[in-house]
């Protein structure tokens, strides 16, 4: 028996900020130097109210090193939570994520041929390449979709993976031939493929924010449909919903969160696997708690793998898909073998 | 109510359903009887607008295809035969989405009569005490009966059914159908189903379309077409004898 109310309450709003709060604090203090809590309190305060920063605090990696990187760990793993949540809950499949479908490495395909091609949009700077990477992800899941529906009509679980993991091998494999014609400018396969987030910047933040903030309001608006669309896209129709329309609008959305998150950050695997699995248990599959509780999750779960990306191994800074990669291989086996159970 | 006119699916060169027509006035509960590939769970995916189809259908003279999604969904309730559900919903939440259709849109609509009609939906079908169950835990009986829960929820004018029966044992199946029986007493409201127990057919229903290969063999009023010979010529086998038998297991 489960009983559970409809709405995401205040309370958990409140406590999972809270959370959330107290992590980024933590991401900020840890690291190759480490900073009193104290002193990262008294920066962030005064810097907030215009005041004075006292000396001898280090100012400069709170405010310009650490504080944007937190912000944007957050933000990514926000939004790659959110849009792993949306399209297990569209797909019906619980292993669907940017990464396992192939999306992640279809965004950095554009990515990285917008770079080596010098595609660019006056008045943003990396316009260009984000705007490519969008359309790239958004073409890379089309194509990944019809191609599973081609192959299987029923769009089972196992062959949409095997198409975005072949997907994902091509496109990586593209990305390095790209990358070794054009070495100068592009960064390296590893940040492609990979992910890091380190060097990122409050410009970053302004845009990751603005994206997070309007496709976030349109995905947990359609939490009602996505509802739908996981108990059965026939069942969503004949209760009255637009399935094309609906379909459509979350997988644009999701693309272009998925195209901005990995023109910044790289791509960062298993984070919208994993986070939205994780949250289910807690919140049970109703989209319209899942979605904003995954909001936080994956932003916790990012700082966190950030972390130990910084400081497992210091001072030499790991790239952080390899913390989230490891976790989610396991974490990708043990839900395959559920769904398998489940069947 | 439903008015369908030369209605005709194909996959690919084959054709499912063939230049097939039939009319559906209040009050009556058509059945779509026939043997297994004849093209009746097609026929109704086609109504629902599931399947792409060439002919007309009218709903309330209007053509079928110019309804919006909610507002389709409003007047026909659709039951179809495959029902899982991949995550673990609570019963309630299923049949609440039954409620979809009046509160549809981006910023949705307020549905005043909701609770009480998911209320009603989980009273009519047996599942008050099985309202915060995980679907994943229910059998295919329960299953059954929280998807007609959430199409009596939706409350539709019309209810399309394809094989009401399944999974449901003997209680069940005569609740339900008596149930439906009952729904459909009031005015404005017509019922097609696929039944294949042809004694359910006959029971409830007051008209059937007889189907074959996609095609109509025969149709009108229940005891017109459900007979010993236009059942013989579908089916290619004794059906009035076969019942019989089956009847004569069962000593007085």
């Amino acid at each position: 028996m489960i009983t559970r109310s409809d709405r995401f309450s205040w309370r958990s709003c409140v406590l999972f900020s809270f959370a959330l709060v107290c992590v980024m604090l933590l991401c900020i203090c840890a690291g190759s130097v480490s900073i009193p809590l104290a002193d990262t309190l008294t920066a962030l305060w005064n810097t907030l109210w215009g005041l004075e920063v006292p000396q001898g605090i280090s100012k400069n990696i709170i405010l310009n090193v650490r504080l944007p990187r937190v912000l944007n760990v957050a933000l990514v793993g926000a939004a790659l939570s959110l849009c792993g949540a949306a399209m297990q809950g569209l797909l019906r499949n619980p292993l669907a994520d940017g990464s396992t479908l192939g999306v992640s490495s279809g965004a950095a395909l554009g990515a990285v041929a917008a770079l080596a091609l010098g595609v660019k949009l006056p008045g943003i700077p990396d316009g260009g390449v984000m705007l490519t990477a969008m359309a790239s992800a958004f073409l890379s899941l089309v194509l990944i979709l019809s191609l599973a529906y081609v192959l299987d009509r029923s769009l089972s679980t196992h062959s949409i993976i095997l198409i975005g993991v072949i997907f994902s091998m091509f496109a990586s494999s593209v990305i390095n031939l790209i990358i070794s014609f054009a070495q100068e400018h592009i960064k390296s396969i590893t940040f492609w493929t990979m992910g890091s987030l380190s060097g990122t910047g409050f410009s970053h933040t302004r845009i990751l924010a603005a994206a997070l903030l309007a496709c976030g309001v349109i995905i947990l608006r359609y939490g009602r449909e996505l509802n739908a669309f996981a108990i059965g896209e026939d069942n969503a129709r004949h209760i009255g919903v637009n399935v094309k329309k609906v379909k459509l609008i979350i997988l644009i959305t999701v693309s272009v969160l998925i195209g901005i998150c990995v023109s910044i950050a790289g791509s960062i695997g298993f984070v919208g696997l994993v986070m939205p699995h994780m949250t289910r248990m807690l919140t049970g599959p109703n989209h319209k708690r899942l979605l904003p509780t995954a909001l936080f999750s994956g932003a916790i779960f990012l700082l966190l793998a950030d972390l130990a990306a910084r400081t497992l191994l210091s001072p030499v800074e790991l790239s952080i898909g390899v913390v989230t990669s490891l976790v989610g291989a396991v974490a990708f086996i043990i839900i395959f073998c559920q769904t398998r159970k489940a069947r | 109510m439903l008015n369908a006119q030369n209605i005709t699916v194909q996959y690919g060169e084959h054709t499912v359903v063939d230049h097939l027509s039939f009319q559906l006035q209040e009050g009556q509960w058509l059945m779509l009887v026939g043997p297994n590939g004849a093209g009746k769970s097609t026929l109704i995916e086609a109504i629902a607008q599931g399947v792409l189809y060439t002919g007309t259908i009218q709903l309330e003279n209007r053509d079928i295809r110019r309804f919006r999604a909610a507002q389709l969904a409003q007047k026909i309730g659709v039951l179809s035969q495959k029902n899982a559900v991949g995550y673990a919903y609570t019963v309630e939440e299923v049949v609440s989405l039954g409620r979809y259709a009046y509160t549809a849109g981006f910023l949705s609509a307020r549905d005043d009569d909701g609770k009480q009609q998911v209320e009603h939906a989980l009273e009519l079908t047996g599942l008050t005490d099985l309202r915060h169950a995980s679907v994943l835990t229910l059998s295919g009986g329960e299953l059954q009966r929280t998807f007609l829960a959430q199409i009596f929820a939706q409350n539709p004018q019309i209810l399309i059914l394809d094989e009401p029966a399944n999974h449901l044992d003997l209680i069940y199946q005569k609740h339900i159908f008596s149930l439906i029986q009952q729904w459909l007493h009031q005015p404005g409201r017509a019922v097609i189903s696929v039944v294949h127990d042809l004694s359910l057919a006959k029971k409830y229903g007051t008209h059937a379309v007889l189907m074959d290969q996609g095609k109509s063999v025969s149709q009108g009023t229940v005891d017109k077409v459900l007979t010993p010979q236009n059942l013989q010529a579908v089916y290619h086998m004794d059906v009035y004898q076969w019942m019989q038998d089956m009847l004569s297991q069962w000593p007085a």
